[in-house]
């Protein structure tokens, strides 16, 4: 009978295909629906403020060194004394990132020493130019009430609530999950984001935004 | 017709739309990955992105048969006059998206190897940032590309390379 059985081959491939068919499907529905993101996805950066309005960047160049591909320029200024940008000496007076060069590895946020520099869920960033693809402070810098900027139209294929998430805890070296930082507000207040919440520690307290984008 | 294509006279120009509309709705990629950002493009492909449902699900080996070439990853110079072939095989209309930082501008990789931004090789219509571009960023530049064919915006004056 092996004739037999393999003239039953074939269906028993087919059996295959056709049990997919009831499966439940896995498409993301891109510009309709989004994917989750994790919390500590890389897009693209904000430049933040402290929540009086004032420049958290001191134009201290740290990010401009620490960056792999070169990508950020900046140059600092002195604060004029009658009425200062940021709470330093300095603040930054020319702020640009080539988008095109960047490689989204945050090393500027962790260079960063006034977590002025931070990363948010904001993935769509194509330009048909690459003028368009230099962000510069206009673009970067939020709003004094913490609204972020940007340079591409409203639509149904950028999602710019993704501005808003993502924070200065992203880093590497962040306290978050060290028990000796339980309790503690390791992060300074934003304009965007608020007071920002006291470190969990290993408490096993859960978060429900965490997982999230 | 007379006057460049993105300027349609009056008697044409249904048709005009009908064939962007055709046009944005298979636009065919030629398979060109040249790195990592490759992984993510076929990813883009595959059943979670599925770029099927815009009618671009076949890649073609051939670049005769396709349309758009997606230029990802990191273009060496050696493989610089291979691109530039493999873009003027492909039939009018076609369209390059630069797909991640290496493409667009060689990213963090300044060095004799390799061409600092694949502009310099074929004109490209669309630079998605990225290291790599996620699915959905290449996603974002290929939609706003279908969007800008369907408008008539990047249609190249064919005679121009006649």
């Amino acid at each position: 009978m092996s004739w037999f059985a393999g003239l039953l081959g074939p269906w028993r491939g087919f059996a295959v295909t056709l049990r997919q068919m009831f499966r439940p499907k896995v498409t993301t529905q891109y510009p309709e629906e989004k994917r989750v993101k994790p919390q500590r996805f890389h897009g693209r950066h904000v430049l933040n403020r402290y929540p009086d309005g004032m420049e958290k960047c001191i134009g201290c160049e740290l990010c401009a060194g620490v960056c792999p591909a070169r990508c950020i320029y900046v140059r600092g200024a002195d604060n004029p004394p009658e009425d200062p940008v940021s709470p330093g000496e300095r603040f930054g007076y020319v702020y640009e990132i080539n988008m095109l060069r960047c490689i989204f590895c945050a090393l500027c946020v962790e260079a960063c020493p006034t977590e002025a520099i931070t990363m948010t869920h904001l993935f769509e960033m194509s330009v048909t130019s690459r003028e368009d693809a230099i962000y510069t402070k206009d673009e970067l810098l939020v709003e004094p009430d913490g609204t972020p900027r940007h340079p591409q139209p409203e639509g149904p294929l950028v999602d710019l609530d993704e501005l808003r998430r993502g924070h200065g805890w992203l880093r590497a070296t962040a306290p978050s999950g060290r028990a000796a930082y339980e309790g503690i507000v390791a992060w300074t207040p934003s304009a965007t984001y608020g007071e920002p919440p006291p470190e969990r520690g290993q408490a096993g307290v859960t978060d429900e935004t965490d997982g999230e984008s | 017709m007379a006057g460049p294509t993105n300027h349609p006279g009056f008697l044409l120009s249904t048709l005009e739309r009908a064939v962007a509309w055709a046009r944005t709705r298979s636009t065919w990629p030629a398979t060109f990955g040249l790195a990592c950002c490759a992984i993510e493009m076929m990813a883009t492909g595959a059943a979670h992105n599925d770029l099927a449902r815009f009618g671009m699900e076949v890649f073609r080996a051939s670049p005769r048969q396709a349309d758009l070439m997606i230029v990802a990853g990191r273009l060496s110079q050696k493989m610089a006059p291979v691109l530039r072939q493999v873009y003027d095989q492909m039939t009018e209309p076609k369209w390059v998206i630069s797909m991640g930082a290496c493409a667009s501008t060689g990213g963090m990789f300044n060095n004799y190897a390799l061409v600092q931004g694949v502009d310099q090789v074929v004109p490209v219509d669309m630079y998605v940032p990225g290291c790599p571009p996620g699915p959905q960023s290449l996603m974002h530049g290929i939609l706003s590309l279908h969007e800008a064919i369907r408008a008539g915006r990047l249609q190249r004056d064919v005679r121009v390379f006649a």
